[in-house]
């Protein structure tokens, strides 16, 4: 009984209590000048006119919402129909998010299991080489895959030496080439809290399932699943919500008719379009988009912590 | 005993953890062995040859990629080290500091640019900057770099302080210390593993980052991402491939640090 | 305690309530100046929580606590004269064994040179002097907390304080280093507090006890008048093993309570204030104060048959049925005197009680 907390006091580390307030201000103040009022401001811009160079004109107008949900026709005289250009934009790149989540975990579980079944001392290394590649830059990495997956690259070149197709595989600048950039990109964010979850794991439970006559099937569904279920979650919003907003994966493997939320929000502010209100808009919509995931992410992991105990 | 009996392992998980690796590198291990090849083309190879290598530091881009990387290293140097500081004190606060009302509002706070998509804080820093008539520039870089560095700076930090039992310093207390004293001569050294841990991690996503940069930066300011990405715009040239193989040496280097670090480390 | 000793530690009224939690109900003791004092309880009884406020961890809600007269209150615990063993014994993993010990030395504003000096002396009073280039994960448990003793005495406090220190040893490690703390404080001179759950460290150690339960203190004495005059039903069934009977109070005659069992034996005990006639109580009677024979041996006894022998190296405890009334457990020294008192079980004995043995408990 170190803390006299098994009776409920307060066991909690307090000895900078005191300081707290002044200790947390450089980052309260960092943060609320550089992320918090840039968010608002962008809200507020959202709800602006646009000029057409780029920037705003401090008007009130919903013209950027309005553009992105409803279809007024060419000259804006037509009655409103449903804008389906950049739901569909939004709805592909949530597909594709998605498609490159279920890809990474269809890989990342079993490593990531695999990696929490070695001898202790072999983990470290094994977490090392899947860290490595998290470290690298993202570009780098992006080009590096575009290199390998081009017309000419080399994977067609093996392909083709091993005799296996005739023709190059047509990969980059179609959906599946985004979704493997994706899938690339963050595929450690995948395999790091799932590693951590099984890590914890307490196997015993592995082999009360097998005494009491589980297969290893029902075992790995029913006993290690649940019990993994909040590094799983953790894993999958780790890939889905970056993949989501990411722009250098369909910039850079997708092309023109790939074009995804990061494409479109980038071409309002440094491309041709030059439409701020509506790239905040979109920004907004995205925004809450991933706020809502992580709310209910959230939701779930304190669920999940109560029931642990 | 049998491996057969052993309960924890499925058949077939290996081999996917060794596709998962091979998946991870096969980019990067064929770009780097590319970066050694004599030929002007892409994809035929005529032999080992140090000449993209050469080309970086000589070559007629050689002005801006140096430039670039100068900038990248001085952004992500000055960026990582406010942030690891501005990390660690927060960390203090909020493992440290007992319970309070604004403990889970202060962590939402500071984990935010990680959440947020990095998309949606480029264009918020963007038109921030913009608004407040903030010229364009390295500060404006440097200051969205801080930003978005403290909560990767913060959670290996925070963790490590997590992993401290608080008796250390009520021991030091205890024989005398002042809170201070605690804090630079027990607590300090105790987080420096968690510490360094934070600042590579920052420094490697300060000189890893692309969407903000090209935000917030002004015309011909440029980072080593802005500019290789200028430059795979027009097509992968092998000189790129030796930046890329470069940088990836700078990664494997820094993540090595930060994985004897926290192997060296008393408490663990 | 006697009037003219100094007072080193003075507990007054104290309460300590966290949000809804009370932990410790109004505390009130005195510990005297070069005394072995030990708070026994079970976990949670707030034996922990009140020795983290003498060293100052912990605030005190209610009352004070004074040190050598002076009120602590307010004093953080950098400034209270009042080093801790902890339990996990603390040490700091970045320093040298030297280092550690020096360190409150230092902090106390001795030059760096004394302090070590000061440092390398204790290390020598536990016997560790070829270690002090260590780091402290390089030793063995018994080591570290040797250091932690070392570390916590070099200050020259004037009350230690030790949380649980033995708690991590194992057995033979622990009996070793209770006759070295007991020897340490006979020459150091500095009042020990000593926190712990077991009972048999507790008796063996102190000069005085406090056995704590539920944030209350149930009784305070010296080992002997804790063992063999429990105060109330907690005490007497938490030190020690022990017979407790139910019991009627039939009269009290001359400092003598005569009191009847439920299978209306009586039994003649010391009468104890506030159990007068008619009570209904509990009798605590020791095992050991209890023999078994063929024929009756005593005034006081009991017919009854061995239910089982059970083995426990020293001793060896027989369950005994009684024709009528309570069962009892038996102890029988295991030698050849008392080996001759055993019986097969299924043997039909007589239960001896020496006169004295029964002491009556308030509940």
């Amino acid at each position: 009984m170190a803390t006299g907390a098994a009776g409920g006091g307060s066991a909690s580390m307090d000895t900078y209590r005191e300081a707290r307030n002044w200790l947390l201000m450089p980052a309260w103040v960092t943060l609320a000048i550089l992320v918090l009022v840039p968010v608002a401001m962008m809200l507020i811009y959202s709800f602006l006119t646009k000029e057409f160079r780029g920037g705003v004109i401090w008007e009130f107008s919903l013209a950027a919402y309005d553009q992105f949900f409803l279809d007024r026709g060419l000259f804006g005289d037509e009655p409103a129909r449903i804008e389906w250009t950049y739901i569909t934009i939004f709805w592909r790149s949530i597909w594709q998010a998605a498609t490159a989540t279920v890809l990474s975990l269809a890989i990342g579980f079993p490593t990531a299991y695999f990696i929490a079944t070695r001898p202790a001392r072999m983990r470290p290394i094994w977490v090392f080489l899947v860290t490595i590649p998290y470290w690298v830059n993202l570009l780098i990495r992006t080009v590096s895959m575009k290199f390998l997956l081009r017309d000419q690259g080399t994977l067609n070149d093996f392909l083709i030496a091993m005799g296996l197709i005739d023709t190059p595989l047509v990969i980059v600048n179609t959906n599946i080439g985004v979704q493997i950039g994706l899938f690339y990109s963050y595929l450690p964010f995948m395999v790091l809290p799932i590693y951590a979850a099984v890590e914890r794991y307490n196997f015993t439970l592995s082999e009360a399932a097998a005494d009491l006559y589980a297969s290893r099937t029902t075992t790995l569904t029913r006993v290690i699943l649940p019990a993994v279920k909040p590094g799983v979650l953790a894993g999958c919003i780790l890939v889905f919500v970056p993949s989501l907003g990411s722009f250098l994966a369909p910039d850079l493997l997708g092309g023109a008719r790939n074009f995804m939320i990061g494409s479109l929000i980038e071409e309002q502010f440094k491309g041709n379009a030059g439409n701020w209100p509506f790239g905040a808009a979109a920004s907004m919509i995205l925004l809450t988009l991933v706020l809502m995931l992580l709310l209910l992410f959230a939701r779930q992991q304190v669920k999940a912590g109560k029931t642990a105990g | 005993m049998r491996a057969q009996f052993d309960i924890k392992t499925y058949t077939g998980f290996r081999a996917i953890a060794l596709v998962c690796l091979f998946i991870l590198y096969a980019p990067l291990i064929v770009v780097a062995v590319y970066s050694f090849n004599a030929s002007q083309s892409l994809t035929n190879w005529e032999g080992v040859s140090l000449r993209w290598y050469a080309d970086v530091f000589t070559g007629p881009e050689s002005g801006k990629f140096k430039q670039a990387a100068r900038n990248s290293f001085i952004i992500a140097t000055v960026a990582a080290t406010v942030a690891t500081a501005i990390a660690t004190l927060a960390a203090t606060g909020m493992v440290r500091g007992g319970r309070f009302k604004l403990r889970s509002l202060s962590f939402g706070l500071i984990s935010l640019p990680i959440m947020v998509p990095e998309i949606v804080l480029a264009v918020a820093t963007l038109i921030f900057f913009s608004s407040i008539g903030f010229d364009r520039g390295i500060m404006t870089i440097l200051l969205a770099h801080i930003a978005f560095c403290i909560p990767f700076a913060y959670l290996p930090i925070a963790a490590r302080m997590q992993g401290i039992e608080h008796s250390y310093e009520q021991a030091a207390q205890d024989l005398y210390a002042t809170k201070r004293q605690a804090f630079t001569k027990i607590l300090l050294p105790l987080m420096m593993p968690g510490i360094i841990s934070g600042f590579l991690l920052a420094f490697i996503v300060s000189l890893d980052d692309f969407i903000i940069t090209n935000f917030v930066k002004g015309a011909g300011v440029e980072t080593l991402p802005t500019a290789i990405f200028g430059s795979v715009k027009q097509g992968i040239k092998p000189n790129i491939m030796a930046i890329s193989t470069m940088l990836l040496g700078v990664s494997i280097v820094m993540v090595t640090i930060s994985f004897f670090v926290s192997k060296a480390d008393a408490i663990r | 305690m006697s009037d003219n000793e100094r007072i080193a530690v003075d507990v007054r009224d104290v309460v300590k309530r966290y949000d809804d939690f009370t932990a410790l109900r109004s505390i009130s003791l005195s510990i005297a100046d070069n005394e072995y004092f030990t708070l026994l309880g079970p976990s949670g009884c707030g034996k922990t929580t009140l020795l983290r406020m003498i060293a100052g961890f912990e605030h005190v809600t209610e009352g004070t606590i004074s040190l050598f007269g002076d009120d602590l209150e307010n004093l953080p615990p950098n400034k209270r004269p009042v080093n801790t063993v902890f339990q996990n014994y603390a040490l700091f993993p970045h320093m040298t064994v030297l280092e550690n010990v020096a360190f409150g030395v230092e902090m106390n504003g001795e030059s760096k040179t004394i302090a070590r000096q000061r440092a390398g002396e204790m290390l020598e009073l536990v016997q560790l002097s070829q270690f002090l280039a260590r780091k402290p994960n390089q030793l063995s448990g018994g080591q570290q907390q040797r250091v932690a003793l070392a570390r916590a005495l070099a200050p020259r406090p004037k009350v230690l304080l030790l949380d649980e220190p033995l708690s991590a040893l194992d057995l033979k490690l622990r009996k070793a280093m209770q006759l070295e703390l007991k020897h340490l404080q006979r020459e150091t001179g500095i009042t020990f507090i000593f926190v712990t759950h077991d009972q048999e460290e507790a008796l063996t150690m102190s000069d005085r006890l406090a056995v704590m339960s539920a944030g209350e203190i149930q009784q305070l004495g010296a080992p002997t008048d804790i063992y063999e005059r429990p105060h109330n039903m907690f005490v007497a069934d938490f030190i020690g093993e022990t017979n407790l009977l139910e019991v009627s109070v039939d009269r009290i005659a001359g400092g003598r309570a005569v009191c009847h069992l439920r299978g209306g034996h009586e039994v003649i005990c010391p009468a104890v204030d506030g159990i007068g006639p008619g009570s209904k109580v509990h009798m605590s009677i020791r095992p050991e104060r209890l023999w078994m024979s063929k024929s009756p041996e005593e005034s006081l006894s009991f017919c009854g048959c061995v239910k089982e022998n059970i083995f426990v190296g020293t001793d060896i405890t027989t369950l005994v049925v009684l024709d009528d009334g309570p069962d009892f457990i038996v102890r029988t020294s295991n030698s050849d005197r008392g080996n001759r008192r055993l019986f097969e079980s299924g043997s039909e004995v007589v239960v001896n009680m020496e006169p004295g043995a029964a002491r009556l408990l308030a509940d």
